[in-house]
């Protein structure tokens, strides 16, 4: 197979920090090569460097063997390189004619450029509508824009930057279906990912990132899982060790009883009397699919939406449902709420700031109105320290860090303010195998040392893996809680679904 | 004979706040606020002024009063492109500058006589006419052609048209001296047409209407021209009440109409619409890396 693109030991440093060292990658038509490696291994450096965003310090590259210098996004366009971006580089306000019109060299939005789109879409079958205003689209209809817009110019190396990390199974099934008809086409492809079953499927060749360096080239279908995992992490994926059983005779330390919520403001669904318990030392999880009332549940049990009677919700024995967040907290809630960006984190703000924000009141940080930035950095550090977030320090910005450093920090936030209570949504979404499995060990270790947790999911392997009782919330109401052993992947399906399981257990 | 003058002079009103409202719906859309149009409506008024008054036919004064403004424009650039700096504090550096400067050079030219623009059709003189041409110009070449829908990228994600080859400070610093140009002749055509003399300050705020008219117009030049134009009729309209008597209200308050109705009708006729957003990257900085 010719060769199309090559790395030749490329290094590039920002600062004291080494993004990329001595990385050599040799790219083939008509072949699907995947760059695997955790958040902050390096990869998007790569991808930046290949279309020529960035010039490496030493080091270079070469277009079919010979050596080449690329000035910029034009120039790696010119040659024949095509990149989609992780995050899209798409005009929300414009259409998806206008957007595709932008990424050609003389391109123009007319009914010409319409029907070659059309075309496109319907050979590789990435239906859209060229018409359509991008703001309006969902994100998978986004991804294709981006791909057909690739794709117009006719590309020899088509590069993808994490693909698949914002859309759905049935997204990712086309997605995979498309790239191996390019692949057949002869164009050679780069799938960046950190998801070793997507890689395994589609992908002729892998090379594995860690750290900024190359760690080993390898054929994707005759490694296992967790020799690819062992690879990009550096260290075996220990399964988490588990936490003592609940005691039967535990104290009570969150009491729902009749939660009812009207469904509206804020664009909340409405909760139908929920009722539920959770006891000391016990993660107690609820599944369900997205929209089903899970956000109008933690905003009520948070505090952002107080409910109607203070009766309704006890922590510790207090009634607390019209309280107010920071009231809360001072009793010992703890929260890791769904966004990192956005109620997570201040994105602007740095690392002490932000942990200054949620923990000033437990923890005291302030006296007589006045604020001790000593006490909030110092608390950051622990936090950076004890949960292993990599980032340039504690004036690094909140939105600076990858997915999985800054839900470590957040969860780590949460976790050191000693909570009684601690109520977690999604706290692995979106973040690499080894944060993931640092976070359960976090969860696990907390609820042995006596907290309760309630754990809010849509990932049922998580529930199973770290649940001791499990309930599934559906329509805003909330089904019988059951022991984890008794739940089984197919009563949970069921229920999620909205069938009326017996549940006699 | 009386209505023909009023709709003369409703023109007249009009055309100094098309020209400065569009040249910074121009600049806007790139992504660049630039609260400067006082400042450079002023030098225009007064670079224009002293060409003229010297000898030079009116279109030399013009093209003198666009170039002033470009130029006024350019140190704008220079701060915002050049050193990435706050573009607000920079605009309203740029008004205070403009006014102070366009107040010295101009100091010996107070109470001189010029000649006004003659008139070609109707008894309106060829800015007018080269306003609404202005209009249908910048509308079409923001839609229909590549170049403006570059500009319109670059206004909305400044980054993503980086990624895709764009060169984003080369269309910002072009649509700012345009923004500049544009505003330098509305400020001629005040003191070439529309008084024609030059006092200081002579604008009279009418830079920030045509600022207030890009937000109220939604950033599209059909708008912003139906709202020029209806800020000069109420004008002139409330100054035709006020002499004549007629009505038995207050001139303070027929003063404030111009003000009132603009925003009531380019308000309704925008919460209308959904596309009525500003440009994404509005007032942000760019910052190329490598």
């Amino acid at each position: 197979m010719t060769e199309l693109l090559a790395l030749h030991r490329t290094t590039k440093r920002y600062g004291a920090v080494v993004a990329n060292a001595d990385i050599s990658l040799s790219l083939k038509a008509g072949e699907v090569h995947a760059l695997l490696g955790e958040n902050g291994a390096g990869k998007s450096t790569v991808v930046k460097t290949i279309c020529g965003l960035v010039e490496p310090d030493s080091g270079f590259l070469s277009w079919r063997g010979e050596r080449v210098i690329l000035t910029g996004p034009a120039d790696a366009r010119a040659k024949g390189i095509a990149v989609v971006f992780q995050h899209f580089s798409l005009f929300d306000a414009l259409t998806v004619a206008e957007n595709i019109a932008l990424g050609l060299d003389n391109g123009r939005a007319d009914s010409a450029l319409a029907d070659r789109i059309r075309d496109l879409a319907q050979r590789y079958g990435l239906a859209i509508d060229p018409s359509a205003v991008v703001g309006n689209l969902s994100v998978g209809e986004m991804q294709r824009v981006e791909i057909i817009r690739a794709l117009m110019q006719d590309p020899q190396l088509l590069v993808l930057d994490e693909p698949t990390s914002v859309l759905t199974p049935a997204e990712v099934e086309a997605l995979i279906r498309t790239l191996r008809l390019l692949a057949d086409e002869g164009r050679g492809i780069l799938y960046i990912s950190h998801k070793l079953g997507e890689i395994r499927q589609l992908c002729d060749r892998v090379t594995v990132l860690r750290s900024g360096k190359v760690v080993g080239e390898t054929d994707p279908k005759a490694s296992t899982p967790d020799q690819l995992a062992e690879m990009m992490i550096g260290q075996r994926l220990t399964a988490p060790s588990g936490k003592p059983p609940v005691n039967s005779d535990a104290r009570i330390l969150l009491e729902v009883e009749h939660l009812n919520a009207p469904a509206g403001p804020l664009g909340l669904s409405g909760l139908h009397d929920l009722t539920f318990t959770v006891l000391a030392g016990e993660i107690f999880g609820i599944a369900g699919v997205a929209g089903n009332g899970q956000k109008a549940l933690l905003a009520a049990l948070s505090g952002e939406f107080p409910v109607s009677s203070d009766s309704m919700i006890r922590l510790n024995g207090v009634a607390i449902g019209r309280m107010p967040p920071q009231a809360r907290r001072s009793r010992g809630l703890a929260y890791v709420p769904p966004d990192r960006l956005g109620t997570g984190a201040v994105p602007d703000l740095d690392l002490s700031e932000n942990a200054l924000l949620s923990a000033y009141r437990r923890l005291a940080m302030a006296a007589r109105g006045l604020l001790h930035p000593g006490k909030a950095s110092h608390f950051a550090q622990q936090i950076i320290r004890q949960f292993d977030v990599r980032s340039a320090g504690l004036s690094a910005r909140a939105g600076s860090l990858s997915g999985g450093n800054l839900q470590k920090f957040i969860v780590g936030r949460e976790m050191l303010q000693a909570p009684s209570l601690l109520l977690a949504a999604h706290p692995t979404w979106g973040v690499d195998a080894g944060a993931a499995a640092a976070i359960h060990q976090a969860l696990l270790d907390l609820a042995a040392s006596g907290a309760g947790i309630l754990l809010i999911s849509e990932d049922l392997d998580e529930l199973l893996a770290l649940a001791d009782r499990i309930a599934v919330i559906c329509d805003g109401r909330l089904s019988k809680p059951m022991a984890v052993a008794d739940a089984d992947a197919t009563t949970m399906g069921l229920l999620m679904a909205g069938e009326a399981v017996d549940a006699a257990h | 004979m009386t209505d023909f003058l009023i709709l003369g002079s409703i023109a007249m009103a009009a055309t100094p706040l098309v020209f400065a409202a569009l040249g910074e719906l121009v600049t806007e859309r790139a992504g660049v606020l630039n609260l400067g149009v006082e400042g450079m409506m002023l030098m225009g008024a007064v670079c224009g002024f002293i060409a003229v008054a010297s000898g030079a036919h009116w279109i030399v004064g013009a093209a003198a009063g666009a170039l002033a403004g470009a130029c006024l424009a350019s140190l704008f650039a220079a701060l915002v492109l050049g050193f990435a700096a706050n573009q607000v504090a920079s605009g309203l550096a740029l008004t205070i500058f403009g006014t102070g400067l366009s107040a010295l050079i101009g100091s010996n030219y107070v109470g001189t006589p010029v000649d006004k623009i003659p008139a070609v059709l109707w008894g309106l003189d060829p800015m007018v006419f080269a306003a609404l041409a202005m209009s249908a110009a910048i509308a079409l070449w923001l839609y229909r052609t590549r170049q403006g829908l570059i500009l319109r990228a670059v206004g909305e994600n400044a980054e993503a048209a980086h990624a895709h080859g764009h060169t984003v400070l080369k269309v910002r610093l072009l649509a700012i001296m345009f923004g500049g140009a544009m505003s330098g002749l509305g400020g001629a055509y005040l003191s070439l047409a529309y008084t024609p003399l030059w006092a200081e300050g002579m604008t009279a705020g009418r830079g920030w209407i045509a600022l207030a008219l890009v937000v109220f117009g939604a950033w599209r030049p059909g708008r912003v021209l139906i709202g020029a134009y209806l800020f000069g009729s109420v004008g002139v309209l409330q100054l035709h009440a006020q002499s004549s008597g007629l009505l038995a209200i207050p001139s303070e308050i027929l003063s404030m109409l111009p003000y009132i109705a603009t925003i009531a009708v380019l308000a309704l006729l925008t919460t209308r619409q959904q596309q009525s957003r500003a440009p994404a990257a509005l007032g942000q900085a760019f910052h190329r890396l490598r």
